[in-house]
């Protein structure tokens, strides 16, 4: 089985990067927005030290994880329900967890790559520097946990995008929202209304950016989120249970064809 | 035991009968066409079959198996042929088949299939570049990449040029020559004259006629019908043996530039089991 789950994860990747429009959108897009709110905003901050786009570019990897998962995933099931590839899988000795991990590689191999560019464009372009040894530990769990949570959500969605053709139109409303208040495009995110704070606060996009401001920028900025601390071990239970969610909402929703049943 | 045994097979959709009690028997090594209009329930009792739906009533075995339950051992050794895939259109014909063949016990070579669905040509060439004639046969090579016992080909040359459809046809003689089972579905009935040891007709979801193509609906003992030129008048008769009006004609030196004896073609055959059902 672990055979095929690589080969499935090598035919995934193989077959993202000869698609040079998905390459482009969902891969360079997040770096371009980065590049283009780091440089309207600047050094719009009182804090000695740090710039509003190095606050940009640590929150913006919870944003090229939130697409690489959870669109790609969404989006990428719908197209292999209707292009015939889950027919054609199914009606062969590969099992269903394998064509799932073979996707879950394909969305690990991106988000390794997104975050490695994010964080290229923060350090080479606005000067963010790198953290010691054990906020990048934080960062593994971090980085893993979000994957995961986006991944499972991106399959559990996928059951309700009837056709892949307005996948992308469905899977971005949450995406872009979830942006607007969950402190990636919009920080200190004390500036919105607290009964907002708290629904962003229901979701694992807020958690994920703030996680990432923890490691990557300096300890005094905690003063600028919504509890006025990191609150690491929250963000590792609220991750934690959207896993689960995640988990239920898959098993609940998946259908290997549109005329399922 | 036998490649496929259904009895008394039936599924409904949305109250809907869509396949109405079939019953259906396909032998070991056999190649059998299963014949019918669009919206006969063909293509639902194929992906029963296959495992792809389930079904509402019957008792169905494959290869020994149930295919509601069956698991990945049975999959190993059934191959599925799909009508209408537009997966993997960025691969290459050689990538794809290597890859689908990594899934089986047995698989034969990937340069083996590609020679035989003849797109040796063509196996360094995107999926996505094929015409739609090459796009089925990369379908076909899928489907014997893992040495099925079972192959199912749901119309599968549909979009075929002659030249193409011929090609088809042989590959699956070859096919069944190495005892593959095949159950074909097609709206040719040329296809179905050319391939089928033997094939059943489909209708509003029951087996209306089942037999060889030979024998289908009656059609040996359907007769003949003579006719040939007397003066200038032509003269016509049905029989259900022409031998003796045959003997007589060249006996009484009857003008037979112009004689045909005409059998009821498959194509009659469905037209009428069809139709009577209408």
């Amino acid at each position: 089985m672990t055979s095929m789950s690589l080969a499935r994860g090598h035919v995934e990747v193989l077959q993202f990067l000869r698609d040079r429009t998905s390459v482009v959108f969902t891969f360079l897009f997040p770096a371009l927005l980065l590049l283009l709110f780091g440089t309207i905003f600047g050094d719009s901050y009182d804090q000695a030290g740090v710039s509003a786009s190095q606050v940009y570019a640590s929150s913006m990897l919870a944003y090229g994880i939130l697409t690489t998962g959870f669109v790609t995933m969404g989006a990428g099931l719908a197209m292999d329900r209707e292009d015939g590839t889950l027919k054609r899988l199914r009606g062969t000795p590969l099992p269903l967890t394998s064509y799932l991990i073979g996707k879950l590689i394909l969305v690990l191999t991106m988000a390794v790559a997104e975050a490695a560019l994010l964080i290229l464009v923060g350090v080479v372009v606005f000067d963010m520097p790198l953290p010691d040894a054990s906020h990048w530990l934080t960062f593994a769990w971090l980085f893993g946990l979000s994957v995961i949570v986006c991944t499972l959500l991106g399959v559990a969605v996928s059951g309700i995008v009837k056709h892949a053709r307005s996948a992308g139109a469905i899977l971005n409303v949450p995406v872009v929202i979830l942006q607007f208040i969950s402190g990636v495009f919009i920080h200190p995110i004390t500036q919105l209304p607290t009964w907002l704070i708290t629904v962003a606060s229901l979701f694992p996009v807020k958690w994920m950016a703030q996680g990432f401001r923890y490691v990557f920028l300096p300890d005094s900025m905690k003063s600028l989120e919504a509890a006025g601390a990191w609150e690491l071990g929250r963000i590792a239970m609220v991750l934690g249970a959207w896993c689960v969610i995640g988990l239920v909402l898959c098993l609940a929703t998946f259908r290997w064809s549109e005329k399922d049943r | 035991m036998e490649a496929i045994e259904v009895t008394g097979l039936r599924k409904t959709y949305q109250g809907r009968e869509a396949v109405a009690g079939i019953d259906l028997v396909v032998a070991r090594g056999e190649i059998f066409a299963l014949l019918g209009p669009n919206g006969a329930g063909k293509t639902t009792t194929v992906e029963i079959l296959e495992g792809h739906r389930r079904r509402n009533g019957g008792d169905v075995r494959v290869l020994g198996e149930d295919p509601g339950t069956a698991g990945r051992s049975w999959r190993s050794r059934i191959g599925i042929v799909l009508q209408d895939a537009d997966d993997a259109a960025d691969l290459t014909v050689t990538e794809m088949v290597r890859h689908v063949a990594g899934f089986y016990p047995e698989p034969r070579t990937a340069d083996e299939v590609i020679e035989l669905v003849g797109l040796t040509a063509k196996k360094t060439s995107k999926i996505r570049t094929l015409s739609g004639g090459q796009r089925r046969r990369v379908d076909v090579a899928l489907g014997i990449v893992g040495r099925p016992e079972l192959l199912f080909l749901d119309e599968p040359t549909t979009g075929f040029d002659p030249e193409a459809r011929r090609q088809f046809w042989d590959l699956i003689r070859t096919l069944a020559g190495d005892g593959t089972t095949i159950l074909l579905t097609t709206h040719y009935l040329d296809e179905a004259e050319a391939l089928a040891d033997r094939l059943a007709v489909l209708a509003g979801g029951q087996i209306v006629a089942e037999g060889t193509p030979a024998t289908l609906g009656g059609r040996a003992a359907a007769g003949a019908k003579v006719s040939w030129q007397e003066g200038d008048r032509t003269r016509t008769e049905q029989l259900a043996d022409p031998t003796e009006l045959l003997r007589k004609l060249v006996a009484d030196g009857a003008d037979l530039r112009t004689l045909t004896v005409t059998r009821p073609t498959l194509e009659d055959t469905y037209l009428t089991l069809i139709g009577a059902r209408k």
